[in-house]
């Protein structure tokens, strides 16, 4: 907020010198940062092109050959991919596994979060330290037991949505304690003190103030968590693995790259449906993510 | 109606439902308790939930997993250290090992050099937020997409046919062979290229803490330096890369973490094939393909250790931040 009024300061202070610098001297930087923006936005902009184009064209032909025979384009890959892949189901079982594993992380956290802001107990710095040491613990470092824990002799929930739900509120917990106890952390002490004197448990100081007043940092959080889990692969690889009933998107298009031949021609398409919502989210909530990414600078 | 629907609409309703009737349920069970002892207890029973996941899906498992390491595939007999020998001394191992240090210098120095100079660069322009979102924009989508979009970048026809790659393309344009980029492990080339591929993505993300940094210093120790006569690289040398250093650091822990737990890329570009393996692959392979989980083990500990370091330094931070809190 303060570096946007201050740019904007700074803007019209140094109108008549940049309007100055324009013509010529600063011809390099711009070429440079287009330059950029050109270099990072060809590789998607080719799969882009190529997942509209038959699988003919596709495979005889560059993508960019297409911007001067438009007549290659058509919604035949999606129409394909849609109604006769694994691509359909594969996006509903992505839904079905991020949507509880952004749900059930946020909300257990929050409870942590606000017990390590304000409440006292002895212990509690230790057990930070012990939440912000496992902010970078490598996930495959407990594949193995958990996998074992998910058997058919123990829980027997190997390749269900209900052993990723569990397995992703985990590991998405110690980075949303840590970002959310930091924000709760920040809120005015005043409040929650004279919520207390006028005989609010802190049930209801949690309900009524802590939470509604969080909702930027939970709205980064669940974004970021959301997106972490949509785009996972090595989870479900593990976890739901040759089920084929459940595998998401991002293992049913990894399936389909590694397998050579079959469904080739459809990767472009498919690989673009599996990114629509991560882009949807991108652009229409693309604060919230920064946040949540610059929040998450922490967790590895 | 389908009953996976159903399903949906329990878990979507029903878990924030179950969990907040948790919290509120807490107050009532803490009736039960003197009113000396409540303040004592209640923390404990806001933090159950969150204490049970982390027991059992992260300190548990990375404790069984420590104990595995030193047992034979099977589980039933402890080995010594010999998974932890078979790590170090098996040639693909020792290739994965010599790739992840490849993926650490390179891909630090790629995305952190990267988003810096980007950050710079676009602090200077008018359509700064344009630029900016084009450059984060890889960091939304999926590794596996990203690798799909990258199969067709690399892409290698024999010589002859009509090159479908961009790259090839590019080389064709300036009269160079067409490449098999992804085959050509001379010079861990294809490794590169696949850490290029990740930079690609992870630039943005250092761009962006670097550029909130940048934003942060004071206007005015950048202006009297010029007032003094300071160039704009004396400008940046001399103020703001020092002042710079510390998110410098921050972010190139991050970008170290992720080239060391480096696996969708690979797995889905290569899968370790042409000398490309990396540590997390060989750790899949020795789980599914043959099935040892005492090496497989010992390599995700061997992969803990390499973050201890890292670990140790997020805690010296955070205690220093708690300092001055």
């Amino acid at each position: 907020m303060t570096a946007r009024s201050r740019m904007a300061g700074q803007g019209t202070a140094l109108l008549p010198r940049r309007l100055g610098r324009i013509r010529l001297g600063r011809l390099p930087l711009h070429l440079v940062v287009i330059g950029l923006i050109v270099i990072w936005l060809i590789p998607t902009i080719g799969l882009f092109v190529n997942s509209f184009r038959t699988a003919e064209a596709a495979t005889s032909s560059g993508w960019w050959t297409a911007i001067f025979q438009p007549a290659q384009l058509s919604l035949d890959n999606y129409a394909h991919v849609l109604s006769q892949s694994d691509i359909a189901p594969a996006f509903v079982n992505s839904l079905f596994i991020s949507i509880p594993a952004t749900i059930i992380p946020v909300l257990v956290a929050a409870f942590a979060a606000y017990a390590f802001a304000w409440m006292d107990f002895p212990g509690r710095n230790v057990l930070f330290v012990v939440v912000v040491g496992l902010l970078v613990v490598p996930l495959q470092t407990t594949l193995i037991p958990i996998l074992q824990l998910y058997g058919p002799k123990n829980l027997n929930i190997a390749g269900s949505f209900l052993g990723v739900w569990l397995a992703h509120t985990a590991y998405g917990l110690p980075f949303a304690i840590f970002l959310l106890r930091n924000f709760m952390g920040s809120l005015p002490r005043e409040i929650f003190e004279s919520a207390a004197i006028d005989g609010a448990s802190p049930v209801t100081s949690f309900l009524r103030l802590a939470l509604p007043m969080s909702v930027p940092a939970i709205a980064a959080l669940a974004i970021f968590q959301f997106l972490f889990v949509w785009n996972d692969l090595l989870v479900s690889l593990i976890y739901i693995g040759a089920n084929v009933q459940n595998q998401p998107l991002t293992v049913v298009i990894s399936n389909l790259v590694t397998s050579l031949g079959g469904g080739w021609e459809f990767l472009a398409a498919a690989a673009f449906i599996s990114m629509a919502l991560p882009l949807a989210v991108f652009f229409l909530l693309q604060r919230y993510f920064v946040r949540g990414i610059v929040g998450g600078s922490v967790k590895g | 109606m389908d009953p996976r629907l159903v399903t949906a609409i329990v878990v979507v309703v029903g878990v924030p439902a179950v969990l907040i009737g948790y919290i509120v349920l807490t107050e009532q069970v803490l009736r039960l308790f003197p009113e000396r002892l409540k303040p004592k207890v209640r923390p404990w029973l806001w933090l159950a939930p969150a204490l049970t996941f982390l027991l059992v899906w992260l300190i548990y498992p990375t404790i069984g997993t420590a104990i595995r390491s030193f047992q034979n595939s099977a589980g039933t007999k402890f080995v010594g250290f010999d998974n932890f020998v078979y790590v170090f001394t098996n040639p693909a191992m020792q290739g994965a090992l010599k790739n992840n240090a490849i993926w650490l210098v390179l891909l630090t120095a790629l995305a952190v050099g990267l988003g810096l100079l980007i950050a710079v660069l676009v602090d200077r322009v008018r359509y700064e937020p344009v630029a900016k979102s084009f450059i984060f924009l890889p960091l939304a989508i999926s590794m596996v997409a990203a690798s799909v979009i990258w199969q067709f970048m690399f892409a290698y026809r024999p010589p002859g046919e009509p090159q479908i790659g961009t790259l090839n393309a590019i080389a064709g344009a300036f009269g160079a062979g067409p490449v098999p980029w992804l085959t050509v492990s001379e010079l861990s080339f294809n490794t590169i290229l696949l850490v290029v591929v990740m930079a690609w993505m992870w630039t943005g993300f250092c761009m962006v803490i670097i550029s909130a940094a940048l934003k942060g210093i004071n206007p005015e120790l950048i202006e009297a330096a010029r007032v003094d006569g300071a160039n704009e690289w004396q400008v940046f040398r001399g103020i703001i890369f020092p002042l710079l250093l510390p998110t410098l650091a921050v972010v190139s822990t991050t970008i170290i973490i992720t080239a060391l737990k480096a696996f969708d890329i690979v797995y889905v570009m290569t899968n370790g094939n042409f000398d490309t393996e990396v540590i997390a692959n060989r750790m899949y392979k020795e789980m599914f393909v043959n099935g040892s989980f005492g090496r497989a083990s010992a390599i995700a500990i061997v992969l803990l250790l390499a973050i201890v370091p890292v670990m140790a330094m997020n805690i010296r931070r955070f205690r220093a931040q708690e300092a001055i809190r």
